[in-house]
């Protein structure tokens, strides 16, 4: 197979007229990183607080969590990521869902993609947050509660610093995954990391440079992550405890 | 007025009755234990006492005021009852001073810091407030988790088990400890546990509690000398039953002889009205009833022998077959299967009406 090499092609000017192959690649980088962090903020905000619902006493409330952690974890990511961009804005209150579909493509995109992506992932995390309180003994709830605290104090003080701890290593999964999940955003034309590479090929022809370059962005990005949450591990551990010595 | 006091509560759990009508009163300052085989109710019922559980019927009130009666619970954190729990719950993210401190949320930096100081010093760890729950010993870790249920100055506080993670040396030393440690706090205090040691050497007074019910509320000595039924009989100290016959409300005649009973026989003619003169009886022998005595003409075998190191706990067999349990110095080593002398010296017979099923001793 006679393949041509080129690794020039990153600094060739692009089709479109502004900037270099490279410019596009930094273009999409920088998309996907800033979806993957906004939606992984709503993630773990959403994710904690769904998490500790599930664990309370209220039937009603540890239902709802319930409801919540079932629906998006049971979705596959593509359906939900198609309902977020082609079905609510129909399901929008006319003049807000117009205000949707006449609003920059990027913006459409984007809102879509970090709901979805965020929505998605706060049920991996509602699951690993509960999981960590309900590793908890029972006694500790009960110390909290014995010494004087109410249930949300004792959450406050007791179940959650620990409980935190504990899904550091579980989270850091999930924090990886939603930067691989933001893939499946190109489907709907984001133009995050992967949709870049595969323009370039269909611009430049040259798929495994492309490829490879989008590949070693992902592995930058999550030996990143991975070093940085050792350190968050490191930190936070107790003594004593798992990951702890 | 008494400080707590349960009303025939009730606790169930779908159609178990766990606990069913346990009444009674604790004084202010006593240091109370239930105590019962496991699944005896006990625990629960502490849960109950504390706010854990709602109750299904009767009352708990703490110095006159209600705190649980059907429907109706004030929640844990209102009740001012300090638990220390069987796996001490201590928390791990915080050093010693921060636990114990954890429950002073009203006073100053100052007053937090002195009665921390204070508490660390009563629990022999001055100086070891900056290291975690992990670095500490069990024990060490129990005394932790009893002076943080002590910090807040609560009204009441309950030790659920706390002693049954600990090896037996540690925990006759540390029950001495905290016992001392609640009576200086002036606390009034509620022990569970199915160990009758332990409850000996803390309690003030004893509830013996079986299928759910208080079968005794009474001073460990009187459980041991006076129980009240044949199940208090059984499961407080070691002993053996004789099979005899009233002869009047001093006498009993059993297969060794006549024993006479200082006090008149209240046990039975208490517990059941059919039990008089002519009736036939099980007479309680504890192990320090029957006393080693070559001179004595009443000859019994050994069958078995456990050494305890002061004394031996020999299991007897009488020429009748009945078997008894005595406490004999061990200065006399006897071979299994040696006729030995015994006499029995019981000074207040306790007797029961004879029940078709036996226990072992």
């Amino acid at each position: 197979m006679a393949y041509n090499w080129n690794w020039e092609v990153f600094l060739q000017p692009s089709a479109t007229g502004s900037g270099t192959y490279f410019d596009w690649m930094v273009y999409g980088f920088k998309t996907t990183i800033g979806l993957s962090l906004t939606a992984w903020l709503i993630a773990l905000l959403l994710g904690a607080l769904v998490g500790v619902l599930r664990t309370v006493p209220n039937k009603l409330l540890s239902g709802i969590a319930a409801a919540y952690v079932e629906v998006f974890r049971n979705i596959p990511l593509l359906v939900q990521l198609f309902l977020w961009y082609f079905v609510l804005p129909e399901l929008l209150p006319t003049e807000l869902g117009n205000a949707f579909k006449q609003s920059n493509p990027f913006v459409q995109q984007f809102l879509s993609s970090m709901l979805c992506l965020g929505l998605f992932t706060s049920a991996r995390v509602a699951e690993q947050v509960r999981s960590g309180i309900e590793s908890l003994p029972r006694g500790q709830k009960n110390a909290g509660l014995a010494i004087g605290f109410t249930l949300p104090q004792t959450y406050r003080y007791v179940l959650l610093p620990m409980a935190f701890r504990l899904v550091v290593p579980p989270l850091t999964s999930e924090f990886l995954n939603i930067f691989k999940n933001s893939a499946v955003c190109s489907t709907i034309g984001l133009l995050e990391l992967a949709a870049q590479g595969r323009q370039l090929v269909d611009y430049t022809a040259q798929p495994y440079e492309s490829f490879i370059a989008v590949t070693l962005a992902y592995v930058v990005i999550n030996v990143t992550v991975m070093v940085l949450m050792r350190r968050v591990e490191a930190r936070v551990r107790v003594p004593g405890f798992i990951g702890g010595k | 007025m008494s400080h707590l006091e349960l009303d025939h509560l009730v606790q169930r759990y779908g159609e178990h009755t766990v606990v069913n009508g346990v009444s009674f009163r604790i004084e202010t300052g006593s240091i109370a234990c239930l105590l019962g085989p496991s699944g005896c109710g006990k625990t629960t019922l502490l849960r109950c006492i504390a706010g854990f559980e709602p109750i299904a019927g009767g009352e708990i009130r703490v110095e006159g005021e209600l705190f649980s009666r059907p429907g109706c619970s004030l929640p844990p954190e209102k009740r001012q009852i300090g638990m220390v729990f069987q796996d001490y719950a201590l928390f791990p993210h915080l050093t010693i001073s921060d636990n114990i401190a954890f429950g002073l949320k009203d006073e100053t930096p100052e007053e937090r810091k002195t009665r921390v100081a204070g508490l660390l010093q009563t629990i022999g760890l001055d100086h070891q407030g900056n290291k975690y729950p992990h670095e500490l010993s069990g024990g060490q870790q129990q005394r932790v988790a009893l002076a943080r249920a002590l910090a807040p100055r609560p009204q009441l506080i309950l030790l659920d088990e706390p002693f049954s993670n600990l090896d037996v040396d540690l925990r006759e030393r540390l029950s001495v400890e905290v016992r001392d440690i609640l009576k200086q706090e002036g606390m009034t205090a509620i022990l569970v546990t199915h160990d009758q040691h332990e409850a000996f050497a803390m309690a003030d007074e004893i509830g013996i509690m079986h299928g759910g019910a208080i079968q005794q509320w009474d001073t460990p000595y009187n459980l041991y000398h006076r129980p009240a039924n044949r199940f208090v009989a059984d499961f407080v100290g070691q002993g053996a039953f004789l099979e005899g016959t009233i002869i009047d409300e001093h006498w009993v005649e059993v297969d060794t002889g006549v024993l006479e009973s200082q006090k008149p026989l209240a046990c039975c003619f208490d517990a059941s009205p059919a039990c008089g003169p002519g009736s036939r009886v099980e007479v309680l022998v504890r192990p320090d009833d029957v006393v080693h005595d070559d001179a004595s003409p009443l000859k019994a075998e050994v069958l078995h022998r456990a050494f305890r190191g002061a004394e031996f706990l020999y299991t007897l067999r009488l020429p009748g077959g009945a078997q008894l349990l005595s406490l004999v110095s061990s200065h006399h080593n006897h071979a299994i299967g040696e006729q030995i002398g015994i006499r029995l010296e019981i000074d207040d017979i306790v007797c029961f009406p004879v029940q078709a099923t036996l226990s072992p001793p």
